[in-house]
C-alpha cells in the first residue's frame, strides 16, 4: 500500500487519547445517510461527501457520521436522519449537496431543524368543532 | 446507477448488511485484452443454492431477506450492455463474491466514476468493517488495506476526520493516472 505514514497514524492518535480524558466519548449529533441502492442512484454519495467535507473544515470532533440501508421511501432519496442528543431525530428527503450544507450550517452546528426539507411537519391537525 | 463506482458501492453495502467485515474490492483494467473486470468479495452470511439461484431477477428477489435488492441486477444490466456480465458465488456462512466484467472501450460502458468517493463512503459509513481496494490498471497497481491502517490507529475510529482525511490524500495520490477517461 502507498504511504499511509505510520507516524501521522500515530499523531491522531496521541492527540485524540489525551482530548479523550477531556470528553466521555459521547457524540453530540449523528447524521445518517440512506446508502441503500435507490439512495447511491439518487445522489447519497454526494450528501454523504458533502458531510464529510463540512466535519472536517469545521474541525468538529462531537459529529459522526455513518450511513444505513433503505429505509423504504425510495421515491424521497437522497435522504438522510440528523440526531442530537437532547432532541429526537429528524429525517430530511430529496437532498442535494446544497441542501445538506445548509443542514449541516443550521440543525448540525446551529441546533434547528430545517423544516423545509424535512419529511413532515405537523402532518395532522385536530379539526376545530 | 451514473457509473461503476456507484455499483461497487451499492454491492459492497450488500456485503456489509450480510455481516461482513472484511470486502475486497479488485478493480482490474486492461486496455490491451479490452477487459475491465470489478470483483467484489465479502465475507458475510453468504447466500444458499436456491436463493442464488433467484439473486439476479429484480422482479423474484424479495425485500424481506434485505441481502440484495436491485442493485445486483442493475449492475448485471450495466455488465451486459458493455458485452459482459455478472456471476456471482456463494457459500452459506462463508461470503459472497460478485464478478463483473466488460468490454473495456466498449461505447456503452459506463465510465468508472469517482472511487476515491466510494472508497471513502464505505470506510466513514462502516468503521467497523475493513476494506481492501485493488485497483490494477495495466501494469500499474494500487493497494488501500485499512487494517494496516487499524493496526497503527487501536482505539481511535477509522472514521475519525482526520483518518479519512489521509485515506482520501493515499487514494487520490495512487491512482493517479489510473482509468484514463
Amino acid at each position: 500500500m502507498a504511504k499511509i505514514s505510520i507516524d501521522d497514524l500515530k499523531k491522531i492518535k496521541e492527540r485524540e487519547r489525551s482530548k479523550m480524558v477531556l470528553r466521555d466519548g459521547e457524540f453530540r449529533v449523528k447524521i445518517t445517510v440512506h446508502m441503500g441502492t435507490c439512495g447511491i442512484a439518487a445522489g447519497a454519495r454526494d450528501v454523504m461527501s458533502v458531510f464529510r467535507d463540512l466535519i472536517a473544515a469545521k474541525g468538529t470532533h462531537d459529529v459522526i457520521l455513518t450511513n444505513s440501508g433503505c429505509a423504504g421511501l425510495c421515491s424521497k432519496e437522497p435522504m438522510a436522519t440528523v440526531e442530537l442528543s437532547d432532541q429526537p431525530p429528524v429525517k430530511y428527503v430529496l437532498l442535494d449537496r446544497e441542501k445538506a450544507a445548509r443542514i449541516f450550517e443550521e440543525h448540525v452546528m446551529g441546533g434547528k431543524a430545517v423544516e423545509d426539507y424535512a419529511l413532515a411537519r405537523g402532518s395532522e391537525t385536530t379539526a376545530s368543532g | 446507477m451514473e457509473d461503476i463506482s456507484l455499483h461497487i458501492l451499492d454491492v459492497a453495502e450488500n456485503g456489509i448488511k450480510a455481516g461482513a467485515d472484511l470486502v475486497k474490492i479488485t478493480v482490474e483494467e486492461n486496455t490491451q485484452t479490452d477487459r475491465l473486470v470489478v470483483t467484489i468479495e465479502d465475507n458475510g452470511r453468504g447466500m444458499d443454492a436456491d436463493f442464488l439461484a433467484r439473486v439476479l431477477d429484480p422482479f423474484v428477489t424479495t425485500r424481506t431477506t434485505r441481502k440484495v435488492g436491485l442493485g445486483l441486477s442493475l449492475f448485471q444490466q450495466s455488465a451486459q450492455e458493455a458485452g459482459g456480465d455478472l456471476t456471482i458465488a456463494s457459500t452459506p456462512g462463508v461470503g459472497t463474491t460478485v464478478t463483473a466484467f466488460m468490454s473495456y472501450r466498449h461505447i456503452d460502458r459506463k465510465p468508472m466514476g469517482n472511487m476515491v468517493e466510494t472508497m471513502l463512503t464505505l470506510i466513514e459509513g462502516n468503521p467497523d468493517c475493513d476494506f481492501v481496494y485493488t485497483h490494477i490498471s495495466n501494469d500499474k497497481r494500487y493497494v488501500l488495506d485499512t487494517r494496516e491502517i487499524r493496526c497503527e490507529l487501536e482505539e481511535i475510529p477509522m472514521n475519525h476526520p482526520e483518518v479519512t482525511g489521509l485515506i482520501r490524500d493515499n487514494l487520490v495520490s495512487g491512482l493517479q493516472g489510473f482509468s484514463a477517461e
